[in-house]
């Protein structure tokens, strides 16, 4: 049994899956404008949250947000469906697969067989989608994966009904109904607008405040929690920022791309221009990463060290902060 | 980032062929896709949360064998696992679950409870009750 699906790696899981799934009937979106649409970029910082035994930092938004946004600026239908037991949830998704529909799962990561060992953490907002079955094995088109891939039915329950944080029990979607024209102008604007409202929130620990934040709180770590521990907060750090999924740069240069498509959509060239300035910026947040993995390299953790690297993100926050009024200013 | 600078570096992905895809600028400043082997930077961040780990590992692993803490603490760090991720595998709270982590109440445990940690950890109830002092 298999549905016809064509797979296209992405950098990102989530705007991967939609991007795909979207392609598949007939609606033609690049990752980059399903991440722009659907305002992927934020900022959070939750010292209180420990993920790896770390604060968390995410660099996107909430698991499934991007695509309900771009989905409501679209006018698409997506359904989606939740279970509480795996019968249930293999019955829905072959029942799919029957009826020609390839099908985006939420899963978690620690049991993805062909991950590498490495990469498998419990991390529960995996995206993937499911495009035929086997006696033995479903079909999977993984979009973080150059090529499509395969797990056993075992596996695949595992996956699905992963635990900890973000759940995904059993979580499958798919879209229900697109619009046949869609109005790309109007939804790019909103999901600018919704982003700059995000990196600009008055809220301490969020967008550009919350980058401002961390920088200050990275200054007192080594004194506060040790050179081990300061360390590993700052590997987590750039963990978050820069592994696979991101595109590099904490998503500036999906961004970026974005922005750029959006300038040729929205006949705006000073988009074209801001779209320069983020991919200058998200090669800073590299430059940080760098420097960053000097420290904690060398396992030395001298206070200016630490000092130097909060210097650095301060500055890029800063940056980010003219970046997006300007942005705001340039579509309203 | 421009194309000519994604870097093609070693990493945990090289021996699993797998590639990531990352945005990059061609010479015309335009955004297209580029695959990398890694980044350095990011390897060694990567390595130093598997060594983390593996420290909270040896370091469970001795607690056990000094009577301090029960197996269950040093397979939760075998996988990767925390107080708040064990307890919603095993469905019980995490008062219990930290209770479990005595090794006199461990050794009281019933056999339905301790299957249920071995399902989660993927190993035998023996197993479980004996780990391997290698």
């Amino acid at each position: 049994m298999q549905t016809n699906f064509t797979h296209h790696q992405s950098a990102h899981c989530e705007n991967g899956v939609a991007s795909n799934l979207l392609k598949n009937n007939g609606l033609n979106i690049s990752e980059p404008m399903v991440f722009g649409i659907g305002s992927g970029l934020f900022f959070v910082y939750l010292p209180f949250i420990k993920v790896n035994h770390a604060p968390a930092i995410s660099y996107r938004t909430l698991p499934g947000q991007i695509f309900n946004k771009l989905a409501s600026r679209l006018n698409l239908k997506i359904k989606r469906q939740k279970f509480s037991s795996a019968v249930n949830a293999n019955k829905a998704l072959d029942e799919n697969l029957k009826n020609n529909i390839p099908t985006g799962l939420q899963v978690g990561v620690y049991h993805l067989s062909y991950f590498p060992d490495e990469y498998r953490f419990h991390f529960n907002a995996h995206n993937l989608v499911v495009y035929g079955k086997t006696e033995t094995d479903y079909l999977v088109s993984d979009p973080v994966m150059e090529t499509v891939t395969t797990l056993t039915h075992e596996e695949l329950d595992k996956v699905r009904f992963a635990k900890g944080a973000f759940a995904p029990r059993g979580q499958m979607y798919y879209p229900i109904q697109i619009p046949s024209n869609v109005d790309l102008k109007s939804a790019i604007i909103k999901g600018i607008k919704n982003t700059c409202r995000d990196m600009l929130a008055p809220m301490p620990i969020i967008g550009v405040r919350g980058i401002k934040f961390v920088s200050k709180q990275i200054r007192k770590w080594p004194v506060k929690h040790g050179t081990k521990k300061a360390n590993h907060y700052l590997a987590q750090m750039v963990r978050m920022q820069e592994e696979i999924g991101t595109g590099g740069g904490g998503f500036r240069f999906i961004y970026a791309a974005f922005l750029q498509e959006a300038a040729t959509i929205l006949n705006n060239d000073e988009l074209k221009e801001l779209s320069k300035e983020m991919t200058q910026i998200g090669d800073s947040w590299r430059d940080f990463a760098v420097e960053a993995s000097r420290i904690y390299k060398n396992r030395s953790a001298k206070e200016d060290a630490y000092n130097a690297i909060a210097d650095e993100l301060l500055s890029i926050a800063n940056r980010e902060e003219i970046f997006f009024k300007k942005l705001k200013k340039a579509i309203s | 980032m421009e194309k000519e600078h994604v870097p093609q570096d070693k990493s945990n992905l090289t021996k699993n062929n797998v590639k990531e895809l990352l945005y990059a600028t061609d010479e015309n400043g335009n955004y297209t896709t580029s695959l990398s082997t890694g980044w350095e930077p990011k390897t060694i961040a990567l390595s130093n949360s598997i060594e983390e780990i593996n420290e909270r590992i040896a370091e469970a692993k001795m607690q056990v064998e000094k009577g301090e803490v029960s197996p269950i603490c040093y397979y939760m760090e075998v996988n990767k696992m925390d107080l708040t991720i064990l307890s919603s595998y095993v469905g019980m709270w995490k008062w219990r679950v930290k209770r479990h982590f005595k090794p006199a109440v461990f050794a009281k445990l019933s056999d339905s409870i301790l299957k249920k940690y071995a399902e989660t950890f993927d190993i035998s109830v023996a197993e479980l009750k004996n780990i391997k002092t290698d």
